[in-house]
């Protein structure tokens, strides 16, 4: 029974990007629906197996470990299996405005959109190395090509950019996982952890592949390609980039280290990641601090929030591991909250300058009050699911004693409370002239729900976090100290 | 039946100013009745539920609400004696200030949006006042700071703008030192539920020098909201809101939220002894005493009115400060019911100035020349809070000063009272030319900017200004009643100094 409807769970929406693809456009809502909207009933089956009996594993096509394919679904992965449902269920509903079944790009949108929906859910069942190499190229290239798909000069050129990083990042992945194979035979991500050991060509391995995902995850000085991936796409398509599909990467990491490899001693490695993090949410914030562009503010805003996740690898304690999936979860909310928000400002407005924003909560006080409590879940400022985070992650500093840490993670809020107060403050400015925004586009009323649904939940994650926190306890890496 | 009413009345007073500002934002701009209704029946429900678990209290039960954020980390709402005296305070305050809100925002934009966060901060005190441990407290805090930023930038302009900015860069910076030294503390010795005495003392030797730059951190957090000095800055540049924002806001939210915090710190989380015993109960009545002087030679400086009363802010609640520096029974009685009468004084001050500026456009002080004449009752209830600040008795600054100046004698600490006497003097000297070109100059043959109002908008407006006029009186007078906040406050000391 789990093992279909995990099946299902992947293939239900690969079958439904087909039949977008195949079947006439009248059928095409059809089509959507059995994509997505059965989704969260199937996955309550696995869920209670996994709550009832813990890590639940299927080995695909009769094949067992070492040689067939695998999948595995553990607490962690099923906490980011319900946050892709959730946020791509919620995204959709939006989605739905702009590119509703008929207008222009509705065709060529759907389908990409199922095949992402698809290919996430796959790479985060996966268990071994080469099926994620598969799925992650597939989320990669589908991505690019949402990213393109209005064909707008500034998206196609950073939709460029961004292949030609994300091959190279991938090429790089690939030789990792070849050179694991030479060494052990086995692909299976579980099985590394007693067939690996530790030598210069197995430490290459590994840093070539986290290298390459640390390219994906866009971290600094990797970031390059994001801020106008995700400052050009879609309203929809930026959201679910930043909420989930850049965290994968970093999901698959954390993956490797404490799972693939958690014998070696890393305390090095495990600085420069987190050097890397803190790098990544000074620049991302001060960058964002400049930006004229509210939609390249989000974008940078997410370079700097992804820094926090690589923060989990020196502090390596079961409160970090909480703190960082928190912040994925929360942050995943607002983020794509925060960027929904901008698309309806955006298509209101046509254009998302900062300067043009003056006293548009007037007219657009949904999509500015779900930007205002996103950003209040970004700052870290209670109650919201980000403060929670931030709490987490201070403890687990301060129970390592660790500082610059410490410190680190208190500027950070400072750091993102400047660079949305700074929106924030434009908003509230009187327009100068009165009438400005004479010629408002209506944006639909679902389109604002949807950023509104996803904003109140980020807040709402500030009281209810028991139930998550102990999901991802149970599906700890074993060995880690509280 | 009993154990839910316990358990659901401390949310229930947060709750219902939130639903307020929520159902305000749903209904926008256009339903003005509605929303005048909604506030007034709020603020009144507000009120009775405050009186209702006020006779809780007094009958020694203690109505707690607890829900678990993280597991072991808890919010916490909890009624006591001095969480129901700030509460009583806000909700009091808050009625006439809606009142006297509503007649002075009328026909101005944005004015749902205006009593959408004013409601949300109202609600945010209300937590901050019901906090039952230092992260509830911490979290109405921010939520007060988030809430009240709309309100200072009200008006739209460039400068509220950058006064909103200012204020957001001490408060937050201010937060951020409050939360690290929160985390620590929370390491330490885990949550800090507020006890009579403080939960600390069992730390006070292995944990001493973290214990002391965790209070000095908590200082700066909650001192940054109570305008000590050198964290004051803030606040005379947030006098560009609304005069009802500065009033409440100002004078009974934001600056006694700090203030009460310090309160809390001291008394319930630290315990007295403990602050005299890691030695920072000197700097704290050092730099107390300096934002008194420092406050009111700067308040005697300003020609504007509202800033002159925000330099009077600075000063006024380093009273309270002072009184819980000072230590002992006495003169933490003069501190804490300081909170109450300066509230009360200063609204009265807001509430006029606010009318001054509002139908006669008056501004500066030098414009004030003769305006006792044509304004008899606002100048009346303005001279009233003015003389009160002096501590003149009867006025309910008479009783504060005596107490804190009679409690620094009691604690061997007599240089206080020079200083208490050097602040009159000098509080007399900005206040009394006031009042003499109110009631003595010549009125001018034209006033700057005459508005033409309603008579129930002037009504409400001067209204609100006499009653908080007669309050103010009225506990100053009624000092002895075993109703007013002196004997409140006496016997929630009692609890401190067993």
């Amino acid at each position: 029974m789990t093992t279909e409807a995990l099946a299902l769970i992947v293939f239900l929406p690969l079958l439904a990007a087909a039949g977008a693809v195949v079947l006439p456009t009248a059928w095409l809502g059809l089509s959507i629906r059995v994509g997505l909207m059965p989704l969260p009933l199937l996955l309550l089956i696995p869920t209670l197996e996994v709550l009832e009996n813990g890590a639940y594993r299927i080995a695909l096509a009769g094949h067992s470990a070492p040689l067939g394919i695998a999948w595995q679904l553990d607490p962690l992965s099923l906490l980011m299996l319900w946050l892709n449902v959730g946020m791509t269920l919620l995204i959709s509903l939006h989605a739905n405005c702009s590119f509703r079944p008929g207008q222009p790009h509705a065709h060529r949108f759907w389908p990409l959109w199922l095949l992402l929906f698809a290919g996430m859910n796959a790479l985060l069942l996966s268990a071994d190395l080469f099926n994620i190499y598969v799925t992650l190229e597939l989320v990669t290239l589908t991505a690019i090509g949402l990213i393109a798909l209005e064909g707008k000069p500034p998206a196609l050129r950073a939709a460029m950019r961004y292949l030609l990083l994300a091959l190279l990042a991938s090429l790089l992945y690939l030789l990792g996982v070849g050179l694991i194979y030479g060494q052990t035979g086995v692909l299976d991500l579980y099985l590394l952890a007693e067939r690996l050991a530790p030598g210069w060509l197995s430490v290459t391995a590994i840093a070539l592949m986290i290298v390459g995902l640390l390219i994906k995850a866009a971290i600094f000085p990797l970031h390059a390609w994001l801020p106008a991936a995700h400052g050009n796409a879609p309203g929809p398509v930026s959201a679910i980039l930043s909420a989930m599909v850049v965290k994968v990467s970093i999901y698959l990491i954390w993956r490797l280290w404490f799972w693939g490899v958690p014998e070696w001693d890393l305390d090095r490695a495990a600085l420069l990641l987190g050097v890397l993090g803190g790098m990544a949410i000074v620049y991302g914030s001060l960058a964002a601090l400049v930006q004229q562009r509210l939609k390249l503010i989000i974008a940078y805003s997410t370079v700097a929030q992804l820094g926090y996740l690589l923060l989990l690898f020196p502090l390596a304690s079961t409160l970090a591991f909480q703190a960082a999936s928190y912040h994925l979860l929360s942050h995943g909310m607002a983020k794509a909250a925060m960027f929904l928000a901008a698309a309806n400002i955006l298509r209101s407005l046509g254009t998302d300058r900062l300067r043009h924003l003056a006293g548009i909560d007037q007219r657009l006080p949904l999509d500015v009050f779900a930007l205002a409590l996103g950003g209040v879940s970004i700052m870290g400022l209670p109650p919201s699911g980000g403060f929670l985070a931030k709490w987490l992650f201070l403890e687990a500093a301060w129970s390592a004693r660790a500082w610059s840490w410490l410190i680190l993670i208190a500027l950070g809020g400072l750091l993102a409370a400047a660079y949305l107060f700074r929106v924030l403050a434009v908003v509230c400015l009187h327009p100068r002239r009165r009438g400005n925004h004479r010629h408002l586009k209506r944006t639909p009323d679902t389109a604002s729900l949807a950023a509104m649904l996803l904003a109140v939940g980020a807040i709402i994650a500030g009281f209810t976090s028991a139930p998550i926190l102990d999901l991802v306890e149970a599906g700890l890496p074993p060995g880690l100290p509280r | 039946m009993m154990d839910q009413l316990m358990f659901w009345t401390p949310l229930l007073t947060v709750i219902v100013s939130a639903l307020t500002g929520i159902v305000i934002f749903v209904a926008g701009e256009r339903h003005a009745l509605l929303r005048i209704i909604l506030n007034l029946a709020a603020a009144i429900a507000k009120l009775l539920l405050v009186v209702m678990i006020g006779l809780l209290v007094r009958n020694g039960f203690t109505p707690e609400f607890r829900v678990s954020l993280v597991p072991g980390l808890d919010l916490v709402l909890r009624a006591d004696a001095l969480s129901m005296l700030f509460a009583s305070l806000s909700a009091v305050l808050w009625l006439v200030t809606t009142v006297y809100a509503i007649a002075y925002l009328e026909r101005s934009p944005n004015r749902a949006r205006f009593f959408g966060f004013f409601s949300l901060c109202v609600a945010a005190t209300m937590g901050i006042s019901m906090a039952g441990n230092l992260l509830t407290f911490f979290i109405f805090y921010e939520l007060l700071t988030l809430t009240t930023w709309p309100l200072v930038v009200h008006n739209g302009t460039a400068t509220a703008i950058r006064a909103g900015g200012t204020y957001l860069r001490y408060t937050l910076s201010g937060g951020a030192l409050f939360l690290v030294g929160l985390v620590w503390l929370y390491g330490i010795s885990g949550p800090q539920a507020f006890v009579a005495g403080g939960t600390l003392a069992d730390h006070a030797v292995d944990a001493r020098l973290s214990l002391q730059i965790i209070f000095v951190l908590l200082t700066i957090g909650m001192g940054v909201k109570a305008a000590l000095f050198p964290l004051h800055g803030w606040l005379p540049k947030a006098m560009v809101a609304p005069a009802p924002v500065s009033a409440l806001l100002h004078a009974v939210a934001v600056v006694k939220a700090g203030a009460f915090g310090l309160i809390r710190l001291v008394e319930d989380v630290y315990g007295a002894d403990l602050v005299a015993d890691l030695g920072l109960d000197l700097p704290l009545l050092l730099i107390a005493a300096f934002t008194i002087l420092y406050g009111s030679v700067q308040a005697l400086r300003q020609v504007d009115l509202k800033k002159r009363l925000a330099f009077s802010t600075v000063s006024q609640v380093s009273y309270i400060i002072l009184g819980i520096a000072i230590g002992g029974p006495v003169a933490t009685v003069g501190g804490i019911v300081h909170l109450v009468h300066q509230g009360l004084m200063k609204i009265i001050l807001f509430f006029c100035a606010g009318i001054f500026a509002n139908l006669l456009g008056v501004k500066r002080i030098d414009q004030l020349d003769g305006i006792g004449r044509r304004m008899p009752w606002t100048s009346t209830s303005f001279t009233v809070g003015a003389l009160g600040m002096i501590g003149l008795p009867p006025v309910a600054g008479f009783v504060s000063k005596w107490y804190l100046g009679a409690g620094a004698v009691e604690a061997g600490r007599t240089w206080v009272v020079a200083i208490l006497v050097t602040s009159s003097v000098l509080n007399a000297a900005y206040f009394l030319p006031v009042l003499k070109r109110i009631w003595l100059h010549p009125p001018p043959d034209q006033w700057p900017h005459e508005a033409r109002v309603s008579r129930l908008e002037t009504g409400s407006l001067v209204g609100s200004a006499i009653v908080a006029a007669v309050l103010s009186l009225g506990v100053g007078l009624l000092a002895g009643h075993p109703l007013s906040p002196l004997n409140w406050v006496d016997s929630i000391v009692a609890g401190y100094f067993p």
